[in-house]
């Protein structure tokens, strides 16, 4: 049986393609066979991020409605072993996932994969609402700053309240809290929230702190995770929150900035 | 924070206000959207909000709707109103 796990935020543009992107590869990378499943549909990316937009064929619409089979449109990844993805459909029907295709095709993905990486549209819609329906773990990418966080708490509402476990009283979904672009250099001059602030409000472990790297663009640029860019700092925070998931105990970095000498240190700069 | 910033401080920095504000509306939506009962309920909240503010101005928080189970047979649908002090 595979670990289902949603990567949700509520908000749009805080990082949940890169973070799917990422976490996913980095469970394949330590030797878990690995599917992501891009939920947004009629917005598909997580193709793009991935680097195999002309590889698709046939996308997960196309395997509810019946007209394709699973195998022909998961797509392998070449440079990971054991890593697949699931496109989206560009369709612009909205209620093309419906609770029992995507509940047939999780099924089916649970008896070949260590751990199922459903990438979450943003909003509270059907497809957000379907991605973390039938998830056991959920990893809530949040940014430090207000309206994300506040979004965050609304998904974590839903997911405690709209899961399949929430509604046929399982244990409820387990929560993770990944915080994105984080800049140290902003938290300490008192201009952007901290990790301890947002863990405060949203109540939740902490699973990893992944800092606002320019390495983030250059992979989605090259269409390659940025957790295979292992020179990033980003790259390594990804790394870190994967053992983390696992179950393994990993000290965090990038959460503050270098020391300054004492001259810096009077005068600022 | 240098020297020279500690001197020059005269207002909270930006992360301390955003915090603030962030723990008063995560209450407020956590007992509006979180509390067990009816779907209806919130959406009842607000229609009733504003029936009262075509007499009265209030705020949104002004108005709080709850159902509680007393037995199995019995439910209480409570609901609170804070009027302005009259003038």
């Amino acid at each position: 049986m595979a670990r289902i796990i949603v990567v949700t935020s509520g908000k749009g543009g805080v990082g949940k393609t890169t973070s799917s992107a990422a976490i996913g590869t980095g469970l394949a990378l330590q030797g878990n066979k690995t599917v992501i499943v891009d939920f947004d549909i009629g917005l598909r990316n997580l193709d793009l991020i991935m680097g195999v937009e002309r590889r698709v064929v046939y996308d997960f619409v196309n395997v509810i409605n019946g007209e394709a089979n699973l195998n022909q449109a998961l797509i392998k990844d070449k440079r990971v072993e054991g890593l697949f993805i699931l496109p989206a459909s560009q369709t612009r029907d909205k209620d093309a996932l419906t609770r029992e295709g995507v509940e047939k095709i999780l099924d089916e993905l649970s008896q070949e994969f260590d751990y199922i990486i459903c990438d979450s549209p943003a909003g509270i819609e059907q497809g957000a609402l379907m991605a973390l329906y039938f998830a056991d773990e959920a990893i809530v990418v949040t940014n430090p700053e207000v309206s994300s966080v506040r979004d965050s708490d609304r998904i974590l509402g839903i997911l405690a309240s709209k899961s399949r476990r929430a509604e046929q009283g399982l244990e409820p979904v387990k929560e993770n809290l990944l915080l994105t672009r984080y800049c140290p250099e902003r938290v300490e001059r008192g201009d952007m929230l901290s990790v301890e602030d947002v863990k405060d409000i949203l109540a939740i472990p902490l699973l990893g702190v992944i800092p606002e790297s320019q390495a983030v663009l250059k992979a989605s640029n090259l269409g390659e995770p940025v957790v295979l860019d292992q020179e990033s700092d980003a790259g390594q925070a990804y790394l870190d929150a994967i053992f983390r998931l696992q179950g393994q105990s990993v000290d965090f970095r990038f959460l503050n900035t270098e020391k300054k000498g004492i001259f810096k240190r009077i005068f600022g700069g | 924070m240098s020297l020279l910033n500690y001197f020059r401080q005269e207002k909270k920095p930006a992360a301390s206000v955003a915090k603030e504000r962030l723990q008063i509306i995560v209450a407020h939506e956590r007992s509006r959207f979180r509390s067990t009962g009816p779907d209806y309920l919130p959406d009842l909240e607000r229609d009733i909000l504003a029936v009262i503010r075509k007499y009265v101005e209030i705020d949104s928080d002004a108005v709080t709707v709850q159902l509680d189970q007393k037995a199995d047979d019995l439910s209480v649908l409570e609901l609170n109103v804070t009027l302005p002090d009259e003038k």
